[in-house]
C-alpha cells in the first residue's frame, strides 16, 4: 500500500523540469549540510544519497554525466579533504565498490560462488609489496632482524607499471586455480576458492622462512607510493585553499591520489562489464549460469568461459591489492581474511548480482553500515557505559556491561544478516539486474 | 523379550565396526609405512645429519618414539572429522546441498557442553566427583551438547533453508554462508555477555587427562613408550558407538529406509506416502546431534574453544566428506579417519623431514591440498560412484 503511494508519487514527480531540480536540490543540500556540520554522519549520508537520486530520477545522459563528474572529482574531494574521515569511508567504498564489481562479473554473470576472491586482492597486494618496498634485500633475514638501512629494489613511480603487472599475475592465478577446479559442480567450487582463499593467507603468514618473502604476520612495511610533485599540492591549495579552509598536505594529497585511482579503476570496470555483457562471452556467461547442461548442449565451452569469467574477476581484484598497497604503505595477512571475502561477497549480494548499479549501492551501503554506524554505535555504548545510566525495567548498569561487547567488531553477525534475509526476502537484490527484472516482472504477472 | 532380540539386525551392528577396524588400521599401517620409509630414506641425508647434530638422535628412531602417539592422535581427531563429516554428507545425500553452518551447529553443542561442566564445576560438584560420577557428569554434557545442537540445526533448516528449497543451487548455499557467520558471533555475543570474554576452558576432572601406559621398548639410547591417554579412549569409543548407532538407523529401521528412499528420489518417495519434510528436518536433527556430540568430544581432547572453534573443523570434515564420496555415509568415516591420519602425520613430520622450513603450520591447508586434488583425479571420491547430476 505505501509502496504503491510511493511508485505513484515517484512517477508524478518524475516528469519534465522537476527531475533536474530535485537532483541538484539533493546534491547542493547535501555539500551544503556537510560543509556547515563536518562531524555529522547524517550530513554526510544525505550527500552519498544524492547519487542514488542522480541514478534514479530520468533526466537526461549528459546532465547525469556532467552531475555525477562533479560530486564525484569536485565535491566530494573537497568534503573528503576537509574532514579526512570521510575521505576515508569514501575511499573505502570505492575500494570495495571496485573489488565487487569484479566479484559481481564471476557471481553474477558467470554464476560461480567465489568464497576465496581476496586471495586475487591479496596476490596484487603481495606483488607492489614484495617489489615497491625492501623486502628483496630481506630474504635472507628473520623478521625484525633486517638492518634498517636497506635501499628500495624499485622506485615508487614503478607501481603504475605494477598496476598492470598486478592485472596479468592474477589473471594467471585465476587461470591456474581455474583450471583444475571449473570443471566442478557450483558448489563444490565454492568450497574449493574458500580454501585456495585460506591457502593464500597462511603461505602469506608463513612464507618467512626459508627466505623471507612476505615478512609473516607483521607484514610488509613501508611500501613506495608513486611520487607526488609538489606543483600539483601547490596548486591545489591555491585553487581550493578558500573552500577547505586550511592548506592541504601532500599526504592527504595521496588520500585523494588514490581515491581517484580508485574511481579510475571502478570505471574501466563498469565500461568493461558493459561491453562484456552484450557480447558473445557475456550471452555465453548468462546460459552457464541459467542452465550449465542447455549451455554445452548449445555448443558453448563451458570450461573456457568459466575460466574467463574466473580470470576477468581475479584481475580486477589484483589491480585493486596492488593499489591497496601502495595507499596504505603496510599490508599484512589480516587484511585478507575469509570475512573480507564474505564482506564483499555480501556487497554483491545485497546490491543485486549481475546489477552493476546494485552492486556499487551495495558496497556503499555495507561499507557505511562498516564504517559508520556500526562504530558509532559503539561510541555510544561507550558514553552510555561511562555515564552511570541504569537499562530501565531490568535494572542493569551499563558500566557493567561487558568490554568484550563491542558493536564495531560485530560484521560477521552484518554479513550474516544481510545474507540470510536478502535470500530469504529479495534473493534478486535491492536493485535487480535487468534480465532478472524482467524474469521477476514476468512471474507477477502471471 | 526373545522376540526383542530376534528382531536386531545384527549384521548391521557388527559390519560398521569391522569397516572402522579396517580402515583405522589399514590407514594407520599406510601412514606408518610412508613416514618409516621416507625417515630410511633420509636418514643419511642432511636432514638426517641435522637432526642428528640437533638431539642426537637418529632419524629413524626419533620417527618410531613418535609414531605410537601420533596414530593415536590421528585416530582421535579422525573420529572426531568423521562424526562432523556425517552430518555434510547426510544433508548432502537428501538435499544436495551443502550445509555450510554445520561447522557452527558442532561449535554450539561444543560451547553447551562445555559451559554445563563449567556451571557444574562452578558449583563444586565436579571437583569432589567419583570417578563414575565424573563420566556420568560427561555423558550428560555430551547429550545436552547432542540436544542443543540437534535442536539447532533443525530449527535453522525451518527457518533458512525450506523456503528456499526448489530456487537455483546458489541461493540456499549462499543463506546457509550467512547463518554460518551469524551464529559465530551470536554465540561470541552470548558467551561475552555472561563473562568477560568468548573463550571457554574445558574444566579437568575425573581421570581424563591420564595415559594408560601399556610398556616400554627400548630403541637406541631412549625408549618407546607405549602408552593411550583416556581422554583419546573416550573420544574413539563415543565416536564408534555414535557412528554404529547412526549406521543402525538408516539401514535397518523404517525410518532409515525412508531416508534413503528421499535421498534416492525425492518425488518418488513423497509418491510412495513419506513425509519428504518431515524426513527432511530429521535427517537434519541426526546430522546436528552428532555435530554436537563431536563438538564436545573435541572439547574434551583439545581443552580450548572459541566461536570461531567450528571453522577448520568443519572445513576439513568436508573435506573428509569429499574424500570418501559425498553423500555415501562408509565413506565419510573413510574420508575422516584417512583425513585425520594424513593431518597428523604432516603435522608432526613435515617441519622433521624439511629441516624446518615447513612444519605444523601447514597442516591446516594440508586438508585443502587434498580437497583439490581428489576433486581433480576423483571428483567422485574414494567410495563413491560416479552418479549423474540430478536434474
Amino acid at each position: 500500500m505505501i509502496s504503491l503511494f510511493l511508485k505513484d508519487l515517484f512517477n508524478r514527480v518524475n516528469q519534465g523540469r522537476w527531475p533536474y531540480l530535485i537532483v541538484i536540490g539533493h546534491i547542493l543540500a547535501g555539500s551544503l549540510l556537510v560543509y556547515t556540520q563536518p562531524r555529522s554522519n547524517l550530513a554526510f549520508l544525505v550527500l552519498m544519497t544524492s547519487f542514488m537520486s542522480l541514478y534514479f530520477f530520468t533526466t537526461s545522459v549528459r546532465f547525469k554525466l556532467i552531475a555525477g563528474t562533479m560530486l564525484a572529482l569536485v565535491i566530494i574531494p573537497i568534503v573528503g579533504v576537509r574532514n579526512i574521515f570521510y575521505l576515508e569511508v569514501i575511499f573505502q567504498i570505492s575500494v570495495f565498490a571496485a573489488l565487487a564489481l569484479g566479484l559481481n562479473i564471476v557471481v553474477g554473470f558467470a554464476g560461480l560462488l567465489d568464497l576465496g576472491y581476496v586471495a586475487f586482492y591479496a596476490v596484487g597486494a603481495y606483488l607492489w609489496a614484495f617489489f615497491g618496498s625492501q623486502q628483496f634485500y630481506v630474504l635472507h633475514f628473520a623478521p625484525g632482524t633486517q638492518p634498517s638501512d636497506l635501499p628500495f629494489l624499485l622506485p615508487g613511480d614503478a607501481f603504475y607499471m605494477f598496476l598492470l603487472v598486478g592485472v596479468v599475475i592474477a589473471g594467471l592465478t585465476g587461470i591456474l586455480l581455474g583450471l583444475p577446479v571449473l570443471r566442478l559442480r557450483g558448489d563444490y567450487l565454492a568450497i574449493v576458492t574458500l580454501g585456495f582463499g585460506e591457502v593464500i593467507r597462511v603461505l602469506a603468514n608463513n612464507l618467512d622462512k626459508p627466505l623471507n618473502f612476505t615478512n609473516g604476520p607483521q607484514g610488509i612495511t613501508p611500501i613506495q607510493r608513486p611520487s607526488m610533485p609538489d606543483p600539483v599540492v601547490e596548486w591545489f591549495n591555491s585553487v581550493f585553499r578558500g573552500v577547505v579552509g586550511h592548506d592541504v598536505t601532500p599526504a592527504d594529497m595521496y588520500n585523494l591520489m588514490f581515491y581517484i585511482f580508485a574511481l579510475i579503476v571502478i570505471i574501466v570496470i563498469i565500461f568493461v562489464t558493459r561491453r562484456l555483457d552484450d557480447s558473445k562471452l557475456g550471452r555465453a556467461w548468462t546460459a552457464v549460469r541459467e542452465d550449465e547442461t542447455a549451455a554445452i548442449a548449445q555448443g558453448i565451452p563451458l570450461v573456457k568461459m568459466k575460466l574467463a569469467a574466473f580470470a576477468v574477476g581475479a584481475s580486477f581484484a589484483g589491480v585493486m591489492g596492488v593499489l591497496l598497497a601502495a595507499s596504505r604503505t603496510f599490508i599484512s595477512p589480516e587484511s585478507f581474511s575469509f570475512m573480507q571475502s564474505i564482506g564483499v561477497l555480501t556487497m554483491v549480494i545485497l546490491g543485486g548480482a549481475g546489477s552493476i548499479p546494485g552492486v556499487i549501492l551495495g558496497a556503499a551501503t555495507v561499507t557505511i553500515l562498516n564504517l559508520q554506524v556500526l562504530q558509532g554505535f559503539s561510541l555510544y555504548l561507550n558514553e552510555l557505559r561511562q555515564s552511570d545510566a541504569v537499562m530501565p525495567i531490568i535494572n542493569f548498569a551499563w558500566k557493567d556491561l561487558s568490554p568484550q561487547l563491542d558493536p564495531a567488531k560485530y560484521q560477521r553477525m552484518l554479513f550474516g544478516l544481510i545474507l540470510v534475509l536478502m535470500m530469504i526476502f529479495r534473493p534478486a537484490g535491492l536493485i535487480p539486474a535487468t534480465r532478472r527484472k524482467r524474469e521477476i516482472d514476468a512471474e507477477e504477472t502471471n | 523379550m526373545i522376540r526383542f532380540l530376534k528382531r536386531i539386525n545384527v549384521y548391521e551392528l557388527v559390519r560398521p565396526v569391522g569397516q572402522m577396524m579396517a580402515f583405522s588400521l589399514g590407514s594407520a599401517a599406510f601412514m606408518s609405512a610412508i613416514a618409516i620409509s621416507l625417515a630410511l630414506a633420509l636418514d643419511d641425508t642432511a636432514v638426517g645429519v641435522s637432526l642428528m647434530d640437533k638431539y642426537n638422535v637418529s632419524l629413524f628412531t626419533y620417527t618410531m618414539l613418535n609414531l605410537p602417539q601420533v596414530i593415536i592422535d590421528g585416530l582421535t581427531i579422525g573420529f572426531v572429522y568423521a562424526a562432523i563429516a556425517l552430518g555434510y554428507t547426510m544433508v548432502y545425500g537428501v538435499l544436495e546441498f551443502i550445509n555450510f553452518a554445520h561447522s557452527e551447529i558442532f561449535a554450539v553443542g561444543a560451547f553447551v557442553g562445555v559451559e554445563l561442566l563449567i556451571a557444574l564445576d562452578g558449583m563444586g560438584i565436579l571437583a569432589g566427583a567419583s570417578l563414575g560420577m565424573a563420566y556420568a557428569y560427561l555423558i550428560l554434557a555430551i547429550l545436552l551438547g547432542m540436544i542443543a545442537a540437534g535442536g539447532l540445526a533443525v530449527a535453522v533448516e525451518r527457518v533458512a533453508y525450506r523456503p528456499l528449497r526448489g530456487m537455483s543451487r546458489l541461493v540456499p548455499l549462499i543463506s546457509a554462508i550467512g547463518v554460518s557467520f551469524l551464529l559465530q558471533d551470536i554465540i561470541r555475543l552470548v558467551e561475552s555477555l555472561t563473562s568477560g570474554q568468548f573463550n571457554r576452558i574445558m574444566p579437568t576432572f575425573g581421570n581424563f587427562d591420564s595415559r594408560i601406559i601399556f610398556g616400554k621398548i627400548a630403541m637406541g639410547s631412549s625408549n618407546l613408550t607405549l602408552g593411550i591417554s583416556v581422554k583419546s579412549i573416550i573420544v574413539i569409543v563415543s565416536a564408534v558407538l555414535m557412528l554404529v548407532g547412526l549406521n543402525y538407523l538408516v539401514n535397518a529401521t523404517r525410518v532409515g529406509k525412508a531416508m534413503r528412499a528421499v535421498a534416492q528420489d525425492r518425488p518418488t518417495a513423497s509418491l510412495m506416502g513419506i513425509n519428504v519434510n518431515r524426513i527432511i528436518s530429521l535427517t537434519f536433527l541426526v546430522g546436528g546431534l552428532l555435530g554436537g556430540a563431536a563438538g564436545v568430544l573435541y572439547a574434551l581432547k583439545f581443552t580450548r574453544i572459541d566461536p570461531f572453534v567450528g571453522f577448520f573443523p568443519g572445513l576439513k570434515a568436508f573435506t573428509a566428506a569429499v574424500l570418501g564420496g559425498i553423500g555415501n555415509m562408509t565413506g565419510a568415516v573413510l574420508g575422516g579417519i584417512v583425513l585425520g591420519m594424513l593431518e597428523t602425520f604432516a603435522g608432526s613430520y613435515m617441519g622433521v623431514f624439511t629441516m624446518g622450513a615447513a612444519g605444523s603450520e601447514y597442516k591446516d591447508i594440508f586438508a585443502f591440498s587434498i580437497l583439490i586434488l581428489v576433486l581433480i583425479f576423483r571428483p567422485q571420491g574414494l567410495m563413491g560412484k560416479n552418479v549423474v547430476q540430478k536434474a
